[in-house]
Parts: structure tokens; sequence; C-alpha cells
């Protein structure tokens, strides 16, 4: 078939008045997919952000053991042995009470100035950072140095990786559900919009068979409604995603700087480019889904 | 041109509407199918632009078998094929031009082709000054002959008009028939199903009657007729 500007021009047209006559039902298809779109991305965005936190903070297989103030030397240096013969460490690392503060101020960058002061009166103790070979291990582990005298204190993740990652797993499974439930019904929207679309222009479409118009050509510019509406949700979804998780972000960063999100762009564009990409694919099904059932020519 | 060989058809509710019908219309010819209604006038036409496809037999367009015909090749036989019709199919939020140079559109063709090709069949039909006219403002045979310019204005090689008087008064109808006889003049086969007796009865053509499914009378130069 040949292709020219013209025929272009008339899909063009064409689906763009039949989006127009049914506004609502129009309107209704968009918003669908931006709702499915729009918990998909946060989802998704939500998990990057807990796995990638969980990296960083990388203590699930850490146990901080704080000493007491007033720990000898030798004392400590046989701890150290004591702590090695834990069923279960690999690794023993003392952290005095300066290198931990300049830790700390590391971790808050810029906003280090808090800690300002702290150097003559630092009230951080000594320590050690142990870690065991797996991530089971570590609660035998912990009950056992806390037993171990001269130690004040034992920390480890006390779960909150595990929880942090468990949380993950329920927001895959529910966004999973909501997404598919309501991914369905914007298809299934889309799909009724285009059957409404087909109806309203049968006698039209009757026509254009009569004077000898292609499959294809009939059916191009229902196919582009249903594009439209797929991409036209999927830009305001991706839209939205894009300001508010940069607004959370710019948030984070001021209010809890310790915590580290996911900030640099591709990885952001990626997420984005899918959600257009998903409402694009949910529109094409939808009309696809319609012309089949309703418009066999 | 077009052969119809031993053709029935049954549709599916169980209706017999053709009952092996042997037909042969040649290249330029101007025939009227007469006949009453459900005698499968509308049914022969049907099989031609292959709306429908026989139970039995075969039509043979210019060689071609239209059973034999793949689905996604119908369009471009539509395309040789005008049709007009009593109901004169117009879109009708498009204007006169819109809707003749649509037959162009769906073609393909380029804005150049269709600047060319519509205003001409409008002058041949006489509606050159109405070409701005959507079809709620025209009259009914202005409305059939914007109809009979979208059918001819891709120079199809056969008209099928199904009943294209049934709408317009006698004196309308025969400026119609007088543009047929225009087109049929410049070689185009007309096939018309009509129960216009007088239009037949004068033009003197060749007359093929149908009568429940089968053909009564094939005549040249024939006449209504007044037995069916």
């Amino acid at each position: 078939m040949v292709m020219n500007l013209n025929v272009f021009k008339y899909y063009f047209r064409e689906a763009g008045a039949s989006l127009l006559r049914n506004s609502w039902l129009s309107i209704a298809s968009i918003g669908t997919i931006i709702i499915s779109l729009l918990i998909l991305g946060s989802s998704i965005l939500l998990i990057l952000n807990v796995r990638y936190i969980a990296s960083t903070v990388e203590s699930s297989l850490e146990i901080t053991v704080f000493l007491e103030d007033s720990l000898e030397q030798d004392r400590r240096e046989r701890m150290e042995e004591e702590i090695y013969f834990i069923p279960g460490v690999t690794t023993v690392h003392f952290v005095s009470r300066a290198q931990a503060l300049d830790e700390l101020r590391t971790s808050f960058g810029e906003r280090a100035d808090i800690l300002s002061g702290l150097e003559e009166d630092n009230p951080l103790p000594d320590s050690f950072r142990v870690k065991t070979k797996e991530a089971e291990t570590v609660p035998a582990a912990a009950q056992q140095l806390a037993e171990l005298s001269g130690v004040e204190q034992v920390r480890y993740g006390q779960g909150v990786v595990e929880k942090l990652l468990a949380l993950t797993h329920w927001v895959r499974i529910w966004g999973s559900i909501t997404m598919g439930v309501l991914g369905f019904a914007a298809i299934f929207l889309i799909a009724t919009t285009i059957r409404m679309s087909v109806f309203s222009r049968r006698r039209e479409i009757g026509i254009m068979k009569m004077l000898g118009a292609t499959n294809f050509f009939v059916r191009m510019p229902f196919m582009l409604e249903g594009m439209f509406l797929g991409l036209g949700g999927g830009l305001v979804a991706a839209l939205m995603i894009n300001f508010g998780y940069l607004s959370l972000l710019s948030k984070v960063i001021v209010t809890l700087p310790f915590i580290q999100l996911i900030s640099d762009p591709t990885s952001l564009y990626q997420v984005l480019g899918g959600l257009l990409g998903l409402g694009f694919a949910i529109g094409a099904l939808g009309s696809a889904i319609s012309l089949h059932r309703f418009l066999r020519v | 041109m077009i052969q119809l060989y031993n053709v029935s058809k049954i549709y599916d509710n169980g209706v017999k509407a053709l009952n092996d019908v042997t037909l042969h219309i040649r290249k330029g010819e101007f025939i009227f199918l007469v006949g009453p209604s459900g005698a499968g006038k509308s049914t022969l036409t049907k099989l031609i632009c292959r709306e429908e496809l026989p139970s039995r037999g075969q039509v043979v367009i210019n060689g071609r078998s239209l059973a034999r015909m793949r689905k996604r090749d119908v369009p471009y036989l539509r395309r040789k094929i005008g049709m007009v019709f009593q109901d004169f199919r117009l879109i009708t939020n498009k204007t006169v031009f819109e809707n003749v140079a649509f037959a162009l559109e769906i073609t393909g063709a380029s804005n150049k082709d269709i600047k060319r090709a519509v205003p001409a069949v409008l002058r041949m039909v006489g509606l050159e000054k109405k070409a701005k006219m959507l079809p709620a403002q025209l009259s009914g045979g202005e409305q059939q002959r914007t109809c009979v310019a979208r059918a001819i204005v891709n120079n199809p090689v056969l008209i099928l008009a199904d009943e294209p008087t049934g709408n317009l008064d006698p004196e309308t109808s025969w400026d119609l028939m007088k543009l047929f006889m225009d087109i049929n003049r410049r070689g185009t086969t007309i096939v018309m199903s009509t129960h216009a007796w007088d239009i037949v009865d004068s033009m003197k053509k060749r007359v093929v009657a149908l009568g429940d499914g089968v053909i009564t009378r094939d005549e040249e130069s024939g006449a209504y007729g007044y037995e069916s």
C-alpha cells in the first residue's frame, strides 16, 4: 500500500476526532492507566530504593559491640581473641571512638557542621565491628557477645534490613496484584472506548469497505486512538512520578540526610521510560482486542 | 468480464437466495436486473463485489475466481467496482467534495491527484457548484449524483447500482439514467437492479429477470415484463 502524508493526516485526524467524540470514556481510560502506572512506578521506585538502602547499610552481617569506657588495653586485646572463637564470626575490627566520630562526620557530608564541638567531648564509645559468615548466625553470635565482660551493649541490624527486605516482598506482591487488576481495567476500558468509536462509526466503516478500503486503513485510526490514550496516560503518570520523586528526594536530603535514596537520573529515566512504554502497550493491546472482537473487516 | 457458473447461495439462516444461476456479462454492457423483492437481485450484486461468497458454483471477474481470491485482495477488487445505492450511503459530515475525495483517499491517492480528479467528476455529474455543501443540504437527485461521482472517481470497470432510482422522482430518475448512459458509453459496464419498469422498457437494454433465485428471462433489448 502506498503511504503518504495525506493518509497519515487522515489517520491522525480521525483518531483525534474519535477521542473528542467519546471524551468521557477517553478520560476514564486515561485516568485508569494513570493510576495503575502510578502504582507500578512508585512500587518499582520503592523496591529499588529499599534494595539500595539495604546494600548501603550492608549491616545485615555486621554486629557492633560497644565497649565500656573504662576498659583497659589488654582486656580489649583478649576480648578480640574471645570474639574470634564465637561460632560463625569471620572478622573482628576495632573502631576507636575518634574513628567512629570521623565516620559519622563523613556520612553527614555537607551537614557535618552539626557535629562540630564534639571533638573535645566525644560521646561515642570504642567498639568492635564483628562480621559473621551468614546472616542467620547473627542473633546467636550477638547473644554470646553480650555475655562477654567489658561489653556495654551489642547492636546489630535488629532486623531492620530483614524488615526492609520483607517490606519489599509485600510491596512487590501487592503492587503486582493492584497493578495487574488496574492494568486489566485499563485495557478493558480502552477496549470499551474503541468499541464505542467503532460502533458510532459503523456506517462509515461500511462505506469505507464498500469503497475498497484495506483492513489496515479501516483499523488504523482506531488503533491510533488506543495508542494515544495509552501514551497520554503513560506520559501523565511518568511526569507525576518524576516530579513527585524529585520533590521527595529534595525533602529527604534535607530532613533525613543519613538515608540515601537513588538519585542518579538514568535509573529514574529508565523507570519513567518503562511507564511510558507500558502505557503505550496497554493502549495498543486494548484497541487490538477491541478491533479483533468488534471490527472483523 | 463477469461470469457466474451454476451459482447457488444459501444463507446461514437457511434462506435460499440463488439457485444454480449461470450468467455472463460482457465488458461494456448495460444490464437491468429485474424481479420482485426477494428474487435474489441483491444477493447477485453482493456476490459480484464479494460481500458474500457463493455456497456452490463460481463467480469469475476478469478471469479471477472470487472464491479463490485472498481476503486482502478484496479491497483492490472493490476499487474497480463503483457502487450506487438506493439510500446513497454518503458520509453525512463530509461535504460533496470530501465524500468524493474519500474514495481516492482510501486508495492512498495524493492531494494533487485528488484536486485534479474530484472537480472533473463533479463537473461530469453537474455538481461543481455544490462541492462545498453537505449531503443534508442537497436534493435526493443531487445526493445520488454525488454517490455516482464517488463511484466513478476511481475509474471503475463496473458500476453496480442497487435500485438507484428508488428514492428519486421520475424526472430526477431520468437525469440519473442519462448520466449512467454517459458513463456506459465511455466503456464502463453497468449492472443495475431496479423496479422502475418505465425506465427498463424505454431504454431497450439487456434485461435479466430473477424469480425465486433463478433466472426466468434473459433478453437483449428487453422489457421489464409483467408476468412476475
